[in-house]
């Protein structure tokens, strides 16, 4: 009895020390050197896995970090500065500077809803619509109304209205991973910078189609006029192919292409409505177009 | 009977224009050429503003390897050249051209004799065929002239010629049988001299015993041309189906036809073909039907390509019904539908195709069953549910490992399924991320 | 004139549609319910009608109050679990308020817990099944004895069903191949008569709903394998005849076992499944401690669906 004890303690004792140096070979073997600030940079991270810095993932993005040593060219716009400011106090580098940003919809479309051209009537996808048709404004420039954006957004940031059916994004929710200008067919959402107090001005159309034939398309198109153009102090507007577009980085929101802009193709979001007389300038330039604001309050939803 | 070997479905024929006789459309005042008339590249326009041009003067050059020359279709000035949108209401470039009279290009033979003899070697005529812009008619567009410079290395056996017409509602295949046989048959021998093979086929589906009749009557007075009746499945017309039904040949994933040996034309084409060569008219025709099961008379129309759809409608209906709700250019299964009316036609339109509300509609998607029809339905032995399920997960990767690209997109599957499911839309959208996947990989 | 329409091709679509396939095996599964309404009297209908009901108002509950999603009611589906689930469990009077567990379990658990139709990985009417057999045996085996067409008395006459009798070890006396065959033995209330449930599947074949490979390969499995042993020792297994028409086999080959949901795709998957399941049903009524085992057989087959859909892909035009 004692020695069937023994044999079965030996025997066992033989095969756990085998394995056991077995074990330590192959853990020598396939031993895979991982810097530990990896993890530490990861956990940092908002951890959505957006895609919005063109990595694959929140770890991949910290890996690049970690590799590079330092933020350059690296940006989570999620996590912002106070994510930016931790990874870099992990990296011990400094800190890339980011004015914040916002993705905004460049395209109001006055033939959609009730008012479309056509009947969509296949997949749900505005990568599909793109290869199969104009959309249903009409417009080629225009928005498909799909909803590709709102499916590529993780924050739950960018709703359809089903008015204008037309996408319009959560600034409080939106953190410009940038996921929706990528899912667009069209390319008409772009991230631009939240500007001082939210306010910004921005060119709503990338038709690029010639003035007549562009309003005949729709009538809050831009019809490259260089309206705008002339009247901005600044020089943040460009025209080019028959469209204007406004530089976010040199605009000082005058709002002066606004009250210009024939088809009111040129939005302005967040400012106080003229009756408030808030600020000197907006006030200054409100009476001289009335138009234009209840368009501007209408909008204020929006972008 | 011969047919191809798997999948494939027979939705209801609808010829209801088989009898109407080719008529011939009246030029209106102005023409819009697209210079994207076929696939590949656009052609680039070699007028301007101005310019005087006449019936089938070149106004469009092919500069690149995938591209066809466009001709005028009409004598007159040059208006503009500037995009104009198409029938999806994408912006094309065109060529606007104000009619004035019908001045022909002294070149073209205009009686109605028929010239049967060609002694023109095949190089000569591969380079007549790029000359004259001919493209396949059968709905692709390929350019005939890439289609029959056959590559170093390889060699054609099999010349097939394509007048399956598997295609619901369409007859214009049918018709340029009934009256053109003759020339039909002598622009095959052109072909098929120039390819060097023994044999042409002419594959025709059984619901034409007349034009089967007819085409084999014509074929005993020519050499080497086959007619060959195929049971009525579509899509018998699709060229690797066609390959399969004709010849049991199976062209591999990947694969041109002519790396079985096969060369496949459309019927329309070998008409083009014989005008192009024996009498020195570039393609600036087309034949058209005009068709709708709601449509208070049915045509089928030689048509000057450029002229606008409307136009088509105005000349052979008047206006559409009010209860329309899709035009299609083209078949019901593998045709598009046309959002701008007012967009030209172009080399590849076989039809304008009138829907009424009830057809046209597609009824609200159910969830999927896993009945398996869609598979079975497959002509390419292809799992449709599956490319479905990994599209909408976004698994680009796995659809490819599941040979996504080897679809031909002929509808088969979303027509059979039970719950409505827009396989064939997923499909394409997949075959979309694919292409893009592997175009940013290299 | 109206908006044009506008979508990828193609254009037109054939008239199926999931509706008419769950009417159409509604209507399949008719003539085995009128034969149970026979043989079992007005018991049978109340015991299918209360199943039914049951079963499309847990799957409208469910889906109105818990899912909050459209109602799909209307499809059919629920009415073929329901009839399912009846003719799987006997037609007593005991069953009536059993069966609505059963509809339940079906719905809720078999169906609705996975998503709905198209999602559930086992057939859920034998979910069902399966459920009231482990949870009320002694119920769920007390069977009616068949007294004659049309019967008018509803006393509690009980007896075994030729399955159970063999297995206690008396050879199933006086039941000939012919009862077996029209159904005139004990049994659940639609797995009696072989002749009505081959009636609904030729309607299926014929209208192409089924296709031959999942019921010939499982009644044809089973059918040798029983066969086999019968000649190693007749004494000892049943004759192979009266194996395949007594039970569930017909039932279960014909209508569960070929569920388009919970059933491979191609047919070659078809094959194997119909196989396995011919194996597994042999197996656990000679070997098992069961009687029967085609619910178990299917279920298990059920489970290995999504691995024979991964092997069994259909051949490629262009390898």
């Amino acid at each position: 009895m004692t020695q069937q004890i023994l044999i079965a303690v030996m025997v066992l004792g033989v095969i756990g020390a085998f394995f056991a140096v077995v074990l330590y070979f192959v853990a020598q073997k396939f031993k895979v050197v991982e810097d530990p600030l990896i993890d530490e940079v990861n956990e940092v991270l908002p951890g959505a896995n957006c895609g919005g810095c063109g990595k694959a993932g929140c770890r991949a993005f910290a890996e690049a970090c970690v590799a590079q040593g330092n933020m350059e060219g690296l940006r989570c716009a999620p996590g912002g500065e106070a994510v930016a400011a931790k990874i870099a106090e992990l990296l011990g580098c400094a800190v890339e500077q980011g004015d914040p940003q916002v993705a905004v919809v460049r395209c109001n479309p006055s033939y959609c809803g009730d008012k479309r051209r056509s009947n969509y009537d296949g997949l749900t996808s505005c990568a599909f619509a793109a290869t199969v048709y104009v959309g249903e404004s009409g417009c080629a420039f225009g928005c498909l109304g799909c909803g590709d954006c709102v499916a590529a957004c993780q924050f739950d940031a960018i709703h359809m209205n089903p008015a204008t059916s037309t996408p319009e994004v959560d600034e409080d929710k939106c953190t410009a991973c940038g996921a929706c200008v990528k899912a667009c067919p069209r390319r008409i959402i772009e991230l631009r910078n939240k500007g001082r107090n939210n306010r910004r001005v921005f060119v709503c159309c990338i038709n690029k189609e010639k003035g007549a034939a562009a309003r005949k398309t729709c009538d809050n198109a831009c019809i490259g006029c260089s309206k705008c153009e002339k009247v901005c102090p600044v020089s943040a507007i460009t025209i080019a192919d028959n469209l204007s577009y406004i530089d976010h980085t040199k605009c000082i929101a005058c709002r002066k292409c606004v009250t210009e802009c024939p088809t009111k193709a040129i939005h302005d979001v967040n400012f106080p409505t003229p009756a408030k007389k808030a600020e000197p300038k907006p006030a200054a330039a409100a009476p001289a177009a009335p138009a234009p604001q209840p368009q501007a309050e209408a909008v204020e939803l929006k972008a | 009977m011969k047919t191809f070997k798997m999948g494939g479905v027979h939705p209801e024929e609808n010829k209801i224009s088989n009898d109407a006789v080719i008529e011939v459309m009246p030029v209106g005042t102005q023409m819009v050429v697209l210079m994207n008339q076929h696939l590949g590249a656009p052609a680039t326009p070699i007028v301007q503003k101005g310019d005087k041009v006449k019936v089938g003067q070149l106004i469009g050059e092919a500069q690149t390897f995938m591209c066809a020359n466009v001709h005028s279709p009409v004598s007159g000035t040059v208006v503009k050249v500037e995009p104009v949108k198409d029938a999806f209401g994408l912006m094309k470039l065109a060529v606007h051209i104000a009619v004035e009279g019908d001045e022909w290009m002294e070149t073209i033979d205009r009686t109605p004799d028929i010239k049967r003899e060609c002694t023109l070697e095949p190089a000569a005529v591969v380079a007549k065929l790029k000359e004259m812009g001919i493209v396949g008619l059968g709905g692709a567009t390929f350019p005939a002239h890439i289609k029959y410079s056959v590559p170093e290395g390889k060699k054609a056996e099999y010349l097939i010629v394509n007048a399956a017409e598997c295609e619901p509602y369409l007859t214009s295949d049918y018709r340029v049988m009934m009256e053109h046989a003759e020339e039909i048959c002598i622009g095959i021998s052109i072909l098929r001299k120039a390819l060097g093979v023994p044999n042409a086929y002419i594959g025709i589906e059984s619901n034409k015993p007349q034009a089967i009749r007819k085409m084999q009557e014509t074929a005993r007075q020519f050499e080497g041309i086959i007619v060959e009746p195929l049971k009525v499945k579509y899509p018998q017309g699709a060229e690797k189906q066609l390959i399969n039904a004709v010849t049991g040949r199976k062209v591999p994933s990947g694969k041109l036809p002519i790396d079985v040996g096969c060369v496949v034309s459309n019927v329309g084409t070998c008409f083009s073909v014989y005008e192009a060569i024996q009498k020195n008219k570039p393609l600036i025709e087309n034949i058209l039907t005009v068709t709708g099961k709601k449509l208070p008379s049915q045509h089928n129309y030689l048509v000057r390509i450029g002229t606008t759809f409307s136009e088509i409608v105005k000349h052979s209906i008047g206006e559409l019904p009010a209860t329309t709700s899709k035009v299609i250019s083209g078949g019901t299964m593998m045709g598009k539908a046309i959002v701008n009316l007012d967009a030209p036609t172009v080399k590849g339109n076989a039809s304008v195709l009138v829907m009424d509300e009830g057809e046209a509609r597609r009824a609200p998607e159910t969830a999927c069953i896993r009945c398996g029809k869609c598979m079975n339905a497959c002509p390419m032995g292809l799992e449709p549910y599956l490319f479905s399920a990994l599209v909408n997960a976004g698994r680009t990767e796995e659809a490819q490992q599941n040979n996504i690209l080897d679809c031909i997109e002929c509808g088969c599957c979303f027509f059979s399924c039970p719950a409505n499911k827009p396989l064939t839309d997923e499909i394409r959208l997949g075959k979309g991320r694919v292409r893009a996947m592997m175009a940013a990989k290299k | 004139m109206n908006l044009l329409n506008v979508s990828g091709s193609p254009h037109v679509h054939s008239d199926e549609s999931t509706k008419k396939i769950m009417w159409r095996v509604n209507l399949a599964l008719m003539p085995a319910l009128l034969v149970a309404i026979a043989y079992f009297g007005l018991n049978a209908l109340l015991v299918s009608l209360i199943a039914v009901v049951s079963c499309v108002l847990f799957q409208w509950l469910i889906e109105k109050y818990i899912l909050k999603v459209p109602t799909t009611i209307g499809d059919g589906s629920a009415i073929i679990t329901g009839l399912l689930l009846a003719f799987n469990v006997p037609s007593t009077v005991d069953m009536m308020w059993i069966v609505v567990i059963g509809a339940l379990v079906a719905i809720g658990i078999g169906k609705m817990a996975f998503g709905g139709l198209g999602k559930n990985p086992f057939n859920p009417a034998l979910v069902g099944r399966v459920f009231l057999l482990i949870s009320f045996p002694v119920q769920m085996t007390t069977w009616p004895v068949v007294d004659g067409i049309f019967p008018m008395n509803f006393d509690v006459a009980t007896g075994a069903t030729p399955l159970g009798a063999f297995k206690e070890g008396s050879l199933g006396e006086g039941v000939t191949l012919m009862d077996a065959f029209l159904g005139h033995i004990g049994g659940s209330l639609g797995e009696v008569s072989a002749l009505a449930i081959l009636l609904g599947a030729c309607y299926l074949l014929w209208k192409k709903i089924i296709t031959w490979h999942i019921p010939v390969a499982f009644i044809g499995t089973a059918l040798v394998f029983s066969a086999i042993l019968w000649l190693v020792n007749p004494e000892q297994y049943m004759d192979p005849m009266m194996t395949i028409c007594t039970g569930g086999i017909m039932l279960g080959a014909c209508f569960m076992a070929t569920d388009m949901v919970t059933s491979p795709m191609a047919k070659s998957g078809q094959l194997i499944f119909g196989v396995g399941c011919g194996l597994l049903t042999i197996i656990i009524r000679n070997w098992g401690a069961y009687p029967e085992g085609v619910s178990f057989a299917i279920l298990l087959m059920n489970s290995v669906t999504p691995l024979i859909n991964r092997w069994c892909k259909p051949a490629r035009f262009a390898a």
